[in-house]
């Protein structure tokens, strides 16, 4: 039940994207979601669509993996395309008791519906295509200019790759105290809300307690490898730029200039 | 109770790319009142296997019955199923969440549909078994030493009276005496209240000592089940599969091949021991 959650998740194969520099993909992934917002006609979604066909073919994950991780999120979706359709004024399409259903609203909707979708493939395929390790290294690379600004950048990335770290493991730590529990005759499935919500302390107490054992070993091993923070540290495998690198930005870029110019000379 | 496995597979993550054949085409019988144990090196399947005697994972393919019922029925109650056929994981001092010792080890029977007062008479029985004391039942369960843990762990279990008791590595991490206490009390609860225990132990020597017949696993194969003895005559096939025979088994071996007359199927330090002495003409 818990492992079909795939967001965040890392999907392990070769490709061109799994390969690419992270900060690339990070980069790629915000210009992406900007286009998303730029576009508002047929023809710039086309275009959102082509790229991110093109790049899911690029990824070599398979489509059904995606659209696994959609399941978690379908329900929000769903909300914010009946509220946009139901309850954007404009020109009536129909309407019947106290439910007007205007032209407006369905376009909003559809563009809501699309946009929100691209947004979570968008982002998933960074993460399925990324490990959490290089991910924190990118986002620690490309904040560094904030340093300047006193913002503790390396405790920031170290926090986040440690939270990545920590996401599975609390997910396999939750999977099998549910099971303890199940085994001893807890119910998690049936009963209202109170008493449901009842049912998960004894799920949530263990799961507390466990990640802050975890939490105090992690801390104790760091600090028996000598880690006092980020001064002076150096990687291990430093973040390199290579060809194909400045070939994704181009491309990127060049996308980005594609959806503008789609934006200001397409129909509808 | 009796229990069949009849060609049960299960595969995880079904679909992605890390799909695992966990399970392939096992098929055994346990009888009411054994005392199984089940082998394997780590990642055989034997965690996978006793998730499925209580319903916990659903395979994939295969059946499973109980009392010659099948678990997989649409009108079988899988919450009676686990009652009866109590489950205790690895480390199962982590499961435990309430404020005092007595009212964690009453969560169990109070699921069943207990009263508060059957569930109490049934938490006090089992924590008497399991050899905690009065004192501590007001005591919170995280203020315990480790070994006391899992055993109001197990209590917990015990507290549901169930007819089948699986245990899953019940005595990694804890100390020597606290080993021989699980595994004693095991004993006692086979012996004299005729509850099936089914023990997943990487301990040769634990096996030989307690267990009447080895289910080892390989792979996610059940590849031989038999005897304590029988089982550990093959020490070439164990080896190959990363375990091993018990150390007392393994001397008479080699004492066998110095010239020795010993009888190399013994597994027990007793056996051996007779064996020797024997064998030495004392």
């Amino acid at each position: 039940m818990i492992r079909d959650i795939t967001i965040g998740q890392y999907y392990q194969t070769d490709s061109v994207l799994h390969r690419l520099d992270p900060r690339d993909k990070l980069a790629g992934t915000l210009i992406f979601i900007i286009s998303l917002f730029v576009a508002k006609n047929v023809t710039s979604y086309a275009v959102a669509t082509a790229f991110l066909i093109a790049v899911i073919l690029l990824s070599k994950v398979p489509m059904s993996f995606i659209l696994r991780g959609m399941k978690a999120v379908v329900i929000i979706l769903l909300i914010t395309v009946l509220f946009n359709l139901f309850l954007t004024p404009g020109i009536t399409f129909v309407s019947f008791w106290k439910i007007r259903i205007t032209y407006e609203g369905m376009k909003t909707a559809a563009y809501t519906a699309v946009r929100l979708t691209y947004l979570i493939i968008g982002s998933s395929l960074m993460t399925l295509t990324t490990t959490p390790n290089n991910l924190t290294d990118g986002l620690e690379s490309l904040m560094k200019p904030l340093g300047v600004f006193r913002v503790p950048v390396h405790e920031i990335a170290m926090m986040m790759s440690i939270a990545l770290r920590f996401i599975p493991i609390l997910m396999e730590e939750t999977d099998k105290i549910m099971k303890a529990q199940l085994s001893r005759g807890a119910d998690f499935e049936s009963g209202g809300l109170i008493k449901r919500s009842k049912a998960l302390i004894p799920l949530l107490v263990p799961l507390f307690v466990s990640a802050f054992r975890r939490a105090n070993d992690l801390a104790m091993a760091m600090e028996a490898r000598c880690y006092h923070g980020g001064k002076g540290r150096t990687k291990m495998k430093p973040l390199v730029y290579r060809g194909s690198d400045y070939i994704a930005y181009a491309v990127i870029i060049m996308y980005f200039v594609l959806i503008v110019i789609a934006q200001r000379v397409g129909m509808l | 109770m009796s229990i069949i496995c009849d060609h049960v597979n299960y595969i995880y993550s079904r679909g992605t790319s890390d799909e695992i054949h966990a399970l392939k085409d096992v098929c055994f019988k346990i009888e009411d009142g054994e005392f199984i144990g089940i082998i394997g090196a780590t990642g055989s399947g034997k965690s996978t296997l006793i998730q499925h005697l209580n319903g916990l994972l659903k395979a994939t393919s295969g059946h499973i019955y109980i009392n010659g019922e099948d678990i997989y029925d649409s009108d079988y109650s899988l919450k009676k199923l686990r009652s009866r056929v109590g489950l205790v994981f690895q480390y199962p001092e982590h499961q435990l969440f309430e404020e005092t010792v007595l009212k964690d080890v009453c969560f169990g029977p109070k699921n069943q549909g207990l009263t508060s007062t059957e569930s109490q008479m049934r938490a006090y029985e089992a924590l008497e078994n399991v050899k905690m004391g009065e004192d501590c039942y007001d005591v919170s369960p995280f203020d315990l030493s480790g070994g006391q843990k899992r055993r109001v762990a197990i209590a917990g279990v015990l507290a549901m009276k169930p007819e089948v008791l699986i245990l899953d590595e019940p005595t990694a991490g804890l100390d020597p005496e606290g080993r021989e206490e699980i595994l004693h009390l095991l004993k006692s609860l086979h012996d004299e209240q005729g509850i099936t225990i089914i023990l997943v132990s990487h301990s040769m020597e634990d096996m030989a000592d307690y267990a009447e017949r080895l289910l080892v696993m390989d792979k996610g194969s059940l590849i031989m089940n038999g005897s304590p003895r029988e089982i550990f005559q093959n020490s070439a096939i164990l080896e190959e599969i990363g375990l091993s025979v018990p150390q007392v088994t393994g001397v008479l071996r080699e004492m066998r091949q110095k010239g020795f007359d010993v009888d190399i199927s013994a597994t027990t330090i007793e056996e051996a021991a007779d064996s020797i002495m024997r064998a030495l003409g004392l």
